[in-house]
């Protein structure tokens, strides 16, 4: 849990004279309302820093392991779980928050609830569900040079829209999906619910064992052998059937943006920005509408060389130590376009001491971006990181909605090589035109 | 926290034809910080409301019109909720006086957020939708009866339409009873399942130490 979608929880456990049923399977962090400035500053915002000493103040009062504000292992809710080997496959793992959907990635049911049942998880450690309808998404093939895991799951959400997963459970399959580190198969999950499905996964595999081998909450010796050999049965059947499926051919993708105000709002980088005249549906249109205004784009322009004033690389999407790298790479010996602030904040405090560890700051900072400490950040705007009104942002994040990135802000959500690129040019820059991405 | 108790009502409609309504736009992040359930009445639709010096925009929003006031049906668009889990949307449109919403279909988890709160989700075909849609604009006297027992909608001219819901969720709310309460009558069940399910995961204590 975290400090935005607890405390309520925590003021009607209090109200009805409830325990936490088990603490030992219930864990806190503080990451949406942190600064990311420097660790001994004081947090400025007063409600901010009112909501992390409430969680504090409820987390000793009901014995609920934090890792807050000043902890080694502080940072977005669903980078530390898999990071701690907290988040195991088999698992039902719940957050108010719905992005929880990323630790679908090591084949655990995760799913995003509200505060009422946040409460009804600690005093019980039960919710009353509905068995969800199955979708599977499969992505066979091979990525080109340039596109990345997050440019499968744009371009899903652009095919379905955002409310294609609506009732359902995303499982991805495919030799695309088995391909990808856990890491990216955590971006792909993660984004499950842009697509309108509660959750995804992906079906254990040995990529999911290795990753979770040695991690602190991983069991050892032979709980872990015995461990993995149910985990591996942890499988859909040969020949299992779906309530819907899509296929989706990875050699043919391309570096994806979002031009509008959804995260279904998205076209491959080469594409032009669509015109509402198109729409054949008229709802589709007015919203369409509506979107190319508030971004103030112009139907049929090129994505490419749009002008950003802010480059936000990134939340529990992409801001693990494998898209630090990437965007790393990019940026190593240039410097960023002038006039466009480039802000890096890592997922994890963890995160970021392997990043100093591997002197990806040093890159950062001699790029002349801004190396911050772990939180949501510009992801969600809460914590003072933000667009001004009218600026435009390419971000890692997840939602491009009205004012997500700061009220009057304007998104393009994209991979984080996308946004590194960007970067230098200071318009939206295809990756693949990189040295070394060559197609 | 008192269970909602949902029965009979009859309130006027409000028109959103915003398709994808967000939770970003039903309540903006920056509210999030509240520690409470208190005062969220403002914070709804807030920036589509207010200007950046807090007066009311003009024209108003939809839901400020004076026309409107009272009214506790919104009509939205398909999708309304989409985003993020923050309770805090029911909460605001509870606040603000929204007893029920209309659309063609609502986003899982803030379906499920509204109905804890006793605010209606209520999922109508196309056509219906398009007529109330419609009647919201053009007719301001006109009010629609909700029923829950039944789970029937009567629109203006009479006709009564059954609508989905779900039916554990119906009877808790036509009886007030709460969930949480249910749960924990089911504590045997809950320790049976935890003494079969003994898992691997323990928060509390590491078994590798950093
Ligand atoms: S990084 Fe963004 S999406 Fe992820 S948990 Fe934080 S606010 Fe939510």
């Amino acid at each position: 849990m975290h400090e935005v979608t607890s405390p309520q929880a925590f003021t009607g456990l209090r109200g009805r004279g409830l325990k936490v049923r088990r603490p030992d399977r219930t864990v806190a962090t503080a990451d949406h309302s942190i600064p990311t400035t420097p660790r001994n500053l004081p947090i400025a915002d007063e409600m901010a820093a009112a909501q992390v000493k409430q969680l504090e103040a409820n987390c000793a009062e009901f014995g609920v392991p934090l890792h807050g504000w000043e902890s080694p292992n502080q940072g977005i809710v669903h980078v530390i779980g898999p990071e701690l080997g907290l988040t195991q496959p088999g698992a039902t793992i719940v957050c108010g928050d719905s992005h929880t959907a990323t630790h679908g990635a090591f084949g655990a049911l995760a799913f995003g609830i509200g505060t009422s049942e946040v409460e009804m998880v600690l005093a019980t450690q039960c919710l009353l569900q509905r068995k969800p309808k199955t979708y599977l998404v499969r992505v066979d093939g091979t990525l080109r040079p340039g596109v990345s895991a997050k440019d499968i799951i744009l371009a899903l959400i652009a095919r379905i829209g955002v409310g294609g997963g609506t009732g359902h459970v995303f499982e991805y399959a495919g030799s695309a999906i088995r391909a990808l580190s856990m890491e990216e198969r955590m971006t792909i999950c993660n984004m499950s619910i842009e697509g309108g499905a509660r959750a995804g996964l992906v079906a254990p595999d040995e990529t999911t064992f290795a990753y979770l081998k040695g991690r602190p909450h991983a069991p050892q010796g032979a709980d872990w052998d015995a461990a993995v050999a149910r985990w591996r049965t942890l499988t859909s059947d040969e020949g299992a059937t779906y309530d819907k499926e899509i296929v989706i051919d990875a050699n043919t993708l391309e570096p994806m943006v979002t031009y509008g105000t959804n995260p279904g709002m998205g076209l491959p980088i080469s594409g032009t920005i669509p015109n509402p005249a198109d729409e054949s549906d008229p709802a589709a249109a007015r919203a369409l509408t509506r979107a190319l205004e508030y971004m103030d784009l112009r139907a049929g322009d090129s994505i490419i060389g749009r002008p950003v004033n802010t480059v936000f690389i990134g939340s529990c999407t992409n801001g693990r130590i494998s898209d630090l790298r990437l965007a790393a790479n990019v940026l190593k010996g240039h410097t960023v376009a002038k006039g466009v602030r480039v802000m890096v904040v890592p997922g994890s405090a963890d995160v970021k001491r392997q990043a100093e560890r591997e002197g990806l700051d040093t890159i950062f900072r001699d790029a002349g971006a801004d190396w911050r400490e772990a939180g949501c950040s510009m992801c969600i705007a809460m914590n003072g990181d933000q667009l001004a009104p009218g600026e435009y942002a390419i971000s890692t994040s997840n939602r491009n909605f009205e004012g997500r990135q700061g009220k009057g802000g304007r998104t393009f959500l994209a991979s984080p090589l996308t946004a590194a690129a960007t970067a230098l040019t200071g318009v939206i820059a295809d990756p693949r035109t990189l040295p070394g991405m060559s197609r | 926290m008192a269970a909602p108790k949902v029965g009979t009502f009859a309130t006027g409609l409000v028109p959103l034809p915003a398709e994808n309504v967000d939770t970003d736009q039903i309540v903006p992040a920056r509210y999030l910080k509240v520690i409470d359930k208190a005062g969220l009445a403002d914070a709804l639709f807030h920036d589509w409301r207010f200007e950046a010096d807090g007066s009311k925009k003009s024209p108003p929003f939809v839901i400020d019109e004076p026309r409107y006031a009272g009214h506790g049906i919104l009509v939205a668009g398909d999708n309304f909720g989409t985003g993020s889990s923050r309770e805090h949307a029911p909460w605001a449109l509870g606040a603000f006086g929204i007893k029920a919403i209309l659309a063609t279909s609502f986003a899982d988890i803030f379906k499920s957020n509204a109905l804890k709160n006793g605010i209606l989700p209520i999922v109508l075909p196309a056509p219906l939708h398009a007529t109330l849609m419609q009647i919201a604009k053009d007719d301001l006297a006109a009010t629609v009866t909700i029923d829950l027992a039944t789970a029937t909608l009567t629109t203006p001219d009479g006709a009564a339409h059954h609508f989905p819901i779900d039916l554990f969720s119906q009877k808790m709310l036509l009886d007030g009873l709460d969930e949480l309460d249910y749960i924990r009558t089911q504590g045997g069940k809950i320790e049976a399942h935890e003494t079969s399910h003994p898992g691997t995961i323990n928060t509390l204590q590491p078994n590798t130490p950093r």
